[in-house]
This record gives structure tokens, sequence and C-alpha cells, in this order.
């Protein structure tokens, strides 16, 4: 493993010489959406300016180079997480999308009323609102496994969650507002031991840590290409083949048909069966480029550049007067979310951006989190990549002039 | 910076600290919730109105600096009004907030809600300082739905 050369890196991001309120942008909101490398943004201004046409249809040079890239994406991605098969990676909007799509074409019908959903308390909206919908769609019952104060899932309580009736468990493989790394292998194997098919939620996975599906052993696993680097509007819905072939269609449409009569339709085969009208081709193109990206950069690479970040930034954050970390797991991702006293989130990060400093300030769409911690909002750092000590330093800096002005 | 010292200044932080009027009103006559989904920001307004004026008003809630200051702020600037003069003063103060940084802005007429125009640096905060204005105005409307700034 070699040693990321962060000035290097910092140098694929254009918008990182941009200046914000007179100060040098350190962008600190990499949980939320990272930046994008000038690779991804060439191969997006690529497609368009020299192959842009619709894919699977049409004998012309262009469709026919339109598709080749877009498979190519596809098969990157398999390649990137691990799966086993191209076959097995749909193409959707973003996590939240395949995660929609798995609750209304996996489990929806396989699901009973009394039948049980295990969710766990550290997740985002995304993977708790769906499985209320299915909750009142069905009858089924949300079940939720309790954190601890560090953030962690306390797995004795996960353990006994599981049931005769559990049908279904859907987790984060990394907490969006805490950094919290699941044990996840070690999940699926529990809620496996209860034939329990398993979604992992992997937005704030992929950015930052090799995934392997089939090491992990789970069912589904879901993630967004703009956390990683990639565009926004496109992400990947990783689904063993078998489930996936016995899967209802999600949407219906074009793209996602054999041969249509208003008699009978048969439906094309998988994963083309869950892409219902034109997907978004120049994201997948770029989603591929961003995984070529970060490969390049390592993962082993990128994942002890951002620990040391990390780890830099707890230590010196620890010292601020009044800050209180919200999310001390052992295993942990970049992410840094803290309260400063009883400054309100949003005001520090007005003081922040006076200072260039782009932190997100909230409940990060994950409101049960801040209410396990007693707190309305938090003001949340999260690494990527390119970010480096010294801009820790001036979120430091950026910390100890709100308390000045809030003394 | 200076910038932020006019957003921050005495008078909005004194109202952060110690919000006036803060607190229920039992029994009220008029009641209403806003919300800022975005921040989490949640403020509960009661009102008791008699003979068309503002006798008394409390709130209650949890925000950050601005939007605690407004509503403190705001409780301070209404009372004794009535629903007119109130209509009148929000009408000022939304223009004194949204009104772009260049313009004159009539700060005289505002009394202490002058101490907010330095929102107008910050267009993000906006929906903060102007919360408790919103809830006010379904208060007296006697609107049941909650206010959000979304």
């Amino acid at each position: 493993m070699s040693r990321l050369d962060v000035e290097r890196v910092r140098k694929d991001f254009p918008v990182l010489e941009r200046n914000v309120n007179g100060k040098l942008l350190a962008y600190l909101d990499n949980a939320a959406t990272s930046q994008k490398p000038r690779a991804v943004i060439d191969a997006l201004t690529q497609y368009y300016s020299r192959y842009n046409a619709n894919i699977h249809r049409g004998v012309h040079t262009l469709s026919e180079e339109a598709t080749t890239a877009y498979e190519a994406a596809r098969a990157r991605v398999q390649d990137f997480i691990g799966a086993a098969s191209a076959r097995e990676i749909v193409f959707v909007r973003g996590t939240t999308e395949a995660i929609n799509l798995v609750a209304q074409s996996y489990v929806r019908p396989r699901i009973r009323e009394g039948d049980e959903i295990l969710i766990s308390h550290m997740e985002h909206h995304s993977n708790i609102v769906p499985w209320q919908l299915i909750r009142e769609q069905t009858g089924a019952v949300l079940k939720v496994a309790p954190i601890n104060e560090r953030g962690e899932l306390e797995l004795e309580e996960f353990t006994r969650l599981l049931g005769p009736r559990t049908r279904f468990v859907a987790l984060a493989h990394v907490s969006n507002a805490l950094g919290t790394i699941n044990p996840a292998q070690e999940l699926v194997r529990l809620a496996h031991e209860h034939g329990a098919p398993v979604l992992l939620d992997g937005a704030q996975a992929v950015p930052h840590l090799a995934v392997d599906v089939q090491e992990l052993g789970c069912d589904f696993y879901a993630f967004s290409s703009h956390k990683m680097y990639g565009p926004t509007g496109i992400g990947a819905l990783y689904g063993r083949s078998e489930l996936l072939e016995e899967m209802e269609p999600y949407q219906g449409g074009g793209e996602m048909i054999l041969a249509v009569s208003f008699e009978k339709t048969t439906y094309n085969r998988v994963p083309y069966r869950f892409e219902a009208g034109t997907p978004n081709i120049a994201g997948a193109i770029g989603l591929g480029a961003a995984i070529d990206y970060l490969v390049g950069l390592d993962l082993e690479s990128v994942e002890a550049h951002e620990n040391e970040v990390l780890k830099y930034a707890t230590r010196e954050l620890s010292k601020v007067p009044h800050v209180r970390l919200i999310g001390t797991a052992a295993e942990k991702t970049g992410v840094l979310s803290f309260v400063l006293g009883e400054i309100h989130a949003h005001d520090v990060g007005t003081v922040l951006d006076q200072e260039g400093i782009a932190v997100r300030t909230g409940h990060h769409c994950a409101q049960p989190v801040m209410d396990r911690f007693g707190v309305t909002a938090t003001a949340r750092a999260s690494f990527g990549v390119y970010n480096t000590p010294e801009e820790v330093d001036r979120l430091v800096a950026g910390l100890h002039r709100a308390l000045e002005i809030f003394s | 910076m200076s910038e932020l010292r006019e957003l921050y200044q005495e008078l909005i932080l004194d109202h952060t600290k110690r919000p006036r009027n803060f607190g229920t009103l039992e029994p009220a006559t008029c009641t209403a919730q806003g919300f800022n989904p975005l921040c989490g920001d949640e403020l509960t307004l009661y009102l008791v109105l008699e003979d068309g004026l503002v006798r008394d008003v409390r709130f209650q809630g949890r925000g950050c600096a601005i939007s605690t200051a407004s509503a403190s702020l705001m409780t301070e600037a209404i009372k004794g009004k009535t629903a007119d003069d109130v209509a009148a003063l929000f009408r000022r103060f939304q223009k004194a907030v949204t009104s772009p940084v260049d313009s004159e802005v009539n700060l005289v007429e505002l009394g202490k809600l002058a101490a907010l125009a330095g929102v107008r640096e910050f267009p993000l905060r906006v929906k903060c300082a102007v919360l408790a204005w919103h809830t006010l105005r379904a208060a007296l409307e006697g609107h049941h739905e909650p206010v959000t700034t979304e």
C-alpha cells in the first residue's frame, strides 16, 4: 500500500481552487456529497459532445458506442463491489431508489401482517421511511435495534430482535450521521441464521472502504454515485441473481420489456427489468469514471489517509472547549458530528462558512439519531480523499472564532 | 468578519441567551406551531387577543440564535398592538431582511427589530429570522396546520 499523495489528488478536483467568502474553500461536507475529479467531469463532457445517443436500440454508431459505454460502466460496478455477475447490478437514481425498489418489489409481495422488518436506530431516513410505507401497506411490524452511547449497534439486542417472524433486515453499512462502521459480515450471518435476507445501505461505505458483497454475504447492497466522486442522479443496486430473478418489476415502461401488446407484456430479463425508461446514461458512464478514479488511488491508501485525518481531527476537536462529539465508535469512517456548547449548529455553520469552511449542519436526515443523543442538530465535518490536517486546523480555528462571538 | 459581528450583535445574542416572553400561556386565545425542517428548528406561539389587541404573547421551542432572537424580539414588538399593526410590522420586517444588500432600508420604523437587518447579508438565514413571524400570522389567521419554512 502506498501513501496517498494528497497534494496531487487535490489538483484533480477543480472546485478545490475556489475561494469562498475570500478564503480558499475547505470542503468538509463529503458525507452529503463529494466533489468531482476532472476525470468524471471529462467523461460526462465526452459523452455529451461525442457519442450521446439512446442505448439498447438503434443500429447507428453512436447508439452502439453509448450502449457499450453504459454496459462497461455496469461491469465496473460489478468489479468494484465484487458481484458475481454484471446482471446483478441494477442502475438506479441513487441509494434511496434502490431501497425503495427492494421494499416494493422484493419485500412487499412476500410479507404478511405481523411479519417483521428489522432496521437499526442509526439509519438514514431513506432506510426508515420505505419500510414504514411497507408497514402501512401490509401491516408488517418495524423493529429497531438500539445503539449505545458511542453510536455502535447493540449486537446482543440486535440478535434478540431476530425472531421467527423476521422476514427482512435492512442496515446501514456505515452511518451517515455518526460514521460508525457496522460489523456487516457478522450481522448478515446472524440474520441469515434466522432465514432473513439482508439489504445493506452502502451509501457512506463505498467512498471509503473496499467493499466485497460476496464476502459480506448480503442479499442486496445499495449505493449512490455522488458520494463517491461521481455524478448525482445515479447509483446502483446489487441483488443476488436468484432474488432479482424472482422479483416483480418496480416501474413499467420502455427498456424493461421484451414485447408489448394490449393483452400481454413480456418483461425483459434482469437487470433491465428494473430499468424502465431511458436511464441516466451519462450518469452511469460518469460513475464508471469515478470508480476508475477511486480504484486508481487504491482504496486501502484512501482508507489509511482518511483514517489519519479523522484521528487528527478527533484529537484536535476534543481539545476545543465545549465540543461534544456525537458518535465515537471504535470503527469509524471520516465523519465527525459535534455540538459546540449551547451554540446552535446553524450558527456554527454560518461562522465557518465565513471562513470558507463547508460543513453540514442539521439533523442529517437521521432524526432518530439526534433524538437518541438528545440534540436537535449537530454540525458535521466529513472527510474525503482530498482533505488535509491543515483544513482540520482551519476548522478548529473557526470553532474558536464561534466561541469568541458567542461568549 | 464585520458582517458576522453585525449578524451576531449584542442585542441578538442577549435575546438568544435570555429570550423574553419564553414559555407557555394558558389560556391562550390562539396558538400556532412553526417548523424549519431543514435544521429542525421548532417554535410554538401562544397569544391572548382581546378587543383586537395582542394582550399577551409567549413562545416556546428550540432554534438557532437568529430564530430565537427573532421570536423574542417579535414578542416584545407586538404586545399591545392591533392585528393590523402587527401585519404592517411583519411586512416592514420582511422587507428589511430580504431586500438587496445595497438598497436603503428604513431601520427607524423597525425599532429594536432593526438589529436583525444584518440577516440580509446571509440569504440562507432569512428563513430563521422569519419563522416566528410566519407562525404569528398563522396564529392570527387561525390556521391549524403547522407552518413550515419549506
